[in-house]
């Protein structure tokens, strides 16, 4: 078994080189000169304040960074940071105008610096106990001392807003210490610089704070699903589109944890269509036989003097909760050692508890583990036992060394066992990456789970954790189970997915869906598809019930956006072309085209058809439309906006401003917030 | 306080010790330190890279950025285990650039292979040795380099920031590709 791999080994010895010692003593020299320079800067920036008292405090500082273990410690550690990052401050008398940049900064930090803080404590406690003497001196004594007695100083001054933060903070740290939750991060990677030159020259004196640098993620093995952008078509070469509808939200969320991070998120990390489908509108709810009614909206293009938008929005019936059937629902929980960060393991444990409040007694859960430690963790267990799924949850640890290769099967055929005529039994594979679920063939995976799901039992992915995040094989994986790929970066977003749109997330009322739209030569020159690269369906797909596509849960509403141009229009790309022959002056219909969309009812195999042409000038834009518009818009931006003239970041604000609507969640606040972000970091 | 806190870390001479004073600005401990691992450093690049030019390339990388990035050794995993973490990200670092300019050539590429003509003595042994490696994707081949280089399933997780059961799988994979390299070879 192992000969290969010694044989390799042995190849490799005798083939790895001496390193070239003028290199070594070049490179060597290199670094030592770059540690002396680094040092001498920070000296050089600590002479001009260890003239004052605040040396013994910044002295105090290093102690507590290394020793503080208690949240009060903690609040004044983070304060005492805040001080030190003044200090160095070249003009820091400027600073005092809220907000700054330190100010954001820190405030953006804290939950960071808790985080690491929790895991620190621990390591921490030794030092702690033999230091907590000569610290209470700093706090009570020294510290008081300096920031009271030094008030001619102007450090010190500035020091007493910065100690005002201090309960904001412990707020912050209180708020399970997760991913940035506050959107008021450092708005800029100019800023972001800027802080990290401020601080980091001061990690020699205060060796904590420089951890609350390295915010990205060390290892990067992410892989995002995406294609190029639809590209536009001409509507007498190609005048039908078929795509299947999608309701992942996961590309919103990675967006925002990217830019909450300070950088641009990757191109192929933005999926237009679930920018714009993360957001709940509220279309014109269905009447009559269908489970959800489409809306069409025609209205001018902001990005594009001569063209038009087709909108259409599409309302899932929201069934009175009383009348759902009962759930069967089977975690099956990544335990690899990588999820014991606080934004993986915990955060999904926080994440299942508030979602078992939303259970009803009736309903069943059971847990499975896998990769970490292997097996059932959980018997089905009814939903009125809190106390049971509780227990079993907060005993779920990352790491140890078992390979549970088979938990996948292992979650099936506990789902199987519980589920019953009329419930909805459902698997939900939580986990930050690591898909070594059982079978390594990819796609005997998906034949796997699609097989599964054709048997009637689903599957969910959340995804948890950047770094190792496998978008692609979320997806692919929430796709083949006609499940919804979500990624939960923070506890708010938990609640959205699991809380506030539970009901949609795990009852289809819809499966299948796939919409069709034939565009009418005489009145549209070109179209173009925005979003649902990865959705697109060959034309022949949508009457052929066996191609599988998305699904709409309860209360879902889907949005696809068409960009067309009008015949005659200064806008059309494609000139007309000298040897084709001469359109036919069919009879004029004024309609733009015609909207087809098919869809199964749950466990059925036949599809049902509804259709209605598209007029123009149909529906007023709602703000709902136009607040969808502007997301798309700002997904165009993130994936460098061929197709949007020199319609910028300001006029996807302006447009999403202006229609945020009520907004009972704050979800589109924000998005503004996060579009202001990317319009800054896009100007570096 | 912090004198008292040096000074026990210099009675001591682990690496973390050394770490420790080094993020806290002793230049001293940090050039033991680098004295101490360079070749370390150099091997594992080697085994990452496959090109000796580019391993060598890859220490001046890290040499460059060791000072700021000591500043942040936490102390809660071993020196080595952080080092290595450093050596991989900057591999990872430079292949990333590679590719954008648009060169993408693979480490395991012709210019190893027209080095070798010339090494005559390991050219049989290397020769096979860079078929093998080249015919791993990426991620296996991270993992084979570290584990070569004597690292423990569990340190290459920490290292590679995935769980220990992903390392045994993605060794399990090398031993099939190699397995399947050797049966070509003698078939």
């Amino acid at each position: 078994m192992a000969d290969e791999f010694d044989d390799l080994k042995a190849a490799f010895d005798a083939a790895t080189p001496e390193s070239d010692p003028l290199k070594k003593r070049d490179n060597i020299a290199l670094a030592e000169e770059n540690f002396a320079r680094l040092q001498g800067s920070r000296a050089r920036t600590r002479q001009t304040v260890q003239k004052g008292r605040m040396s013994r405090l910044l002295d105090g500082v290093r102690v507590m960074l290394n020793s503080m273990t208690t949240r009060g410690g903690l609040v004044a550690t983070t304060a005492l940071v805040a001080v030190g990052a003044f200090l160095v401050t070249p003009d820091g008398r400027n600073l005092l105008t809220p907000p700054s940049p330190e100010t954001v900064l820190i405030d953006e930090l804290a939950p960071e610096i808790g985080a690491r803080r929790q895991a620190e404590a621990l390591n921490d406690q030794d030092e702690a106990l033999g230091q907590s003497g000569a610290l209470a001196e700093v706090l009570e004594g020294r510290g008081d001392d300096a920031l009271a007695t030094a008030q001619d100083d102007n450090v010190a001054v500035l020091a007493e807003p910065v100690m005002e933060e201090a309960p904001m903070m412990e707020a912050e740290i209180a708020a399970e210490s997760l991913a940035p939750q506050s959107l008021t991060v450092a708005r800029s990677r100019a800023e972001a610089d800027f802080a990290a030159r401020t601080i980091a020259p001061m990690a020699k004196s205060m060796p904590a704070p420089s951890d609350v640098i390295v915010i990205a993620p060390e290892s990067n093995t992410e892989d995002f699903a995406n294609a190029p952008d639809n590209p536009l078509k001409v509507t007498t070469e190609e005048p039908v589109s078929t795509f299947s509808i999608d309701v992942d939200t996961a590309a919103y969320a990675v967006v925002r944890s990217s830019l909450m991070a300070g950088h641009l998120p990757p191109r192929d990390a933005v999926r237009v269509e679930e920018m714009v489908n993360y957001f709940p509108y509220a279309y014109p709810t269905p009447e009559g036989d269908h489970p959800f009614e489409p809306t069409i909206t025609v209205m001018p293009s902001p990005w594009n003097a001569g063209t038009e938008l087709v909108h259409v929005g599409i309302q899932g019936t929201l069934p009175t909760i009383e009348d759902r059937p009962p759930l069967n629902l089977v975690f099956l929980i990544d335990t690899s050692g990588s999820m014991q960060d606080a934004n993986k393991l915990p955060l999904l444990k926080q994440s299942f508890r508030l979602m078992l409040s939303e259970l009803r007694p009736e309903d069943e859960v059971s847990i499975v583990t896998y990769a970490g430690s292997a097996g059932q963790v959980l018997e089905p267990t009814r939903a009125a036992e809190r106390s049971t799924i509780l227990g079993a949850l907060d005993r779920l640890e990352a790491g140890g060394s078992t390979a549970g290769q088979a938990g996948l099967q292992q979650a099936y055929g506990v789902a199987e066992g519980m589920a019953a005529d009329g419930e909805v039994t459902r698997v939900i594979l939580a986990t930050d990456g690591d898909f070594n679920v059982g079978l390594s063939d990819p796609d005997a995976l998906k034949g796997f789970i699609a097989d599964k799901r054709d048997s009637g039992t689903y599957l969910s992915v959340l995804g948890f954790g950047r770094g190792n995040l496998d978008d692609a094989t979320m997806q692919a994986l929430a796709q083949n189970g006609n499940g919804t790929a979500a990624y939960i970066d923070t506890l708010s977003e938990a609640r959205k997915v699991l809380v506030d749109q539970l009901t949609g997330a795990l009852f289809p009322i819809a499966n299948d869906v796939k919409i069709q739209i034939e565009f009418n030569p005489a009145q549209i020159a070109e179209y173009r598809l925005i979003g649902y690269e990865t959705r697109a369906l060959n034309r022949e797909d949508f009457a052929n019930d066996t191609v599988d596509a998305g699904d709409i849960g309860a209360g879902h509403t889907v949005t696809a956006i068409y960009e067309v141009t009008p015949v005659g229009s200064d806008a059309i790309r494609n000139g007309p072309l000298r040897y084709a022959e001469a359109e036919q002056a069919a009879p004029v219909s004024d309609e733009l085209g015609y909207f087809k969309l098919r869809y199964k009812e749950p466990g059925q195999s036949t599809s049902i058809l509804i259709e209605e042409p598209i007029l123009p000038d149909q529906a007023a834009a709602s703000e709902d439309v136009r607040f969808s518009v502007a997301m798309s818009g700002f997904g165009q931006l993130l994936r460098g906006g061929a197709y949007l003239g020199g319609w910028d970041w300001d006029d996807a604000i302006a447009l999403a401003n202006g229609a945020k609507g009520a907004d009972p969640y704050g979800y589109r606040a924000e998005a503004v917030t996060l579009m202001r972000l990317a319009e800054t970091l896009s100007r570096n | 306080m912090g004198g008292v806190l040096l000074i026990v870390m210099r009675m001591t001479t682990s690496d973390e010790a050394l770490a420790r004073a080094a993020a806290g600005g002793d230049s001293q401990a940090f050039s033991a330190l680098i004295a101490r691992h360079y070749d370390r450093v150099f091997r594992l690049a080697f085994r990452l890279t496959g090109i000796r030019a580019e391993a060598e390339d890859l220490c001046q990388d890290i040499c460059a950025a060791l000072p700021a990035k000591i500043a942040a050794f936490r102390g809660d995993a071993r020196f080595t285990t952080w080092l290595y973490r450093v050596v991989v990200n900057a591999a990872h670092d430079r292949r990333r650039r590679a590719a954008t300019r648009a060169k993408a050539a693979d480490g395991w590429g012709e210019v190893e292979i027209a080095r070798q003509a010339e090494a005559a003595e390991a050219s049989a042994a290397l020769d096979w040795l860079t078929t093998a490696m080249r015919g791993l994707p990426e991620d296996l081949r991270d993992t084979a380099a570290l584990v070569l280089d004597d690292v423990t399933h569990a340190d290459a997780a920490a290292i590679l920031g995935v769980s220990e059961g992903t390392i045994s799988w993605r060794m399990s994979e090398v031993k099939k590709h190699l397995r399947a390299l050797k049966e070509a070879e003698d078939g």
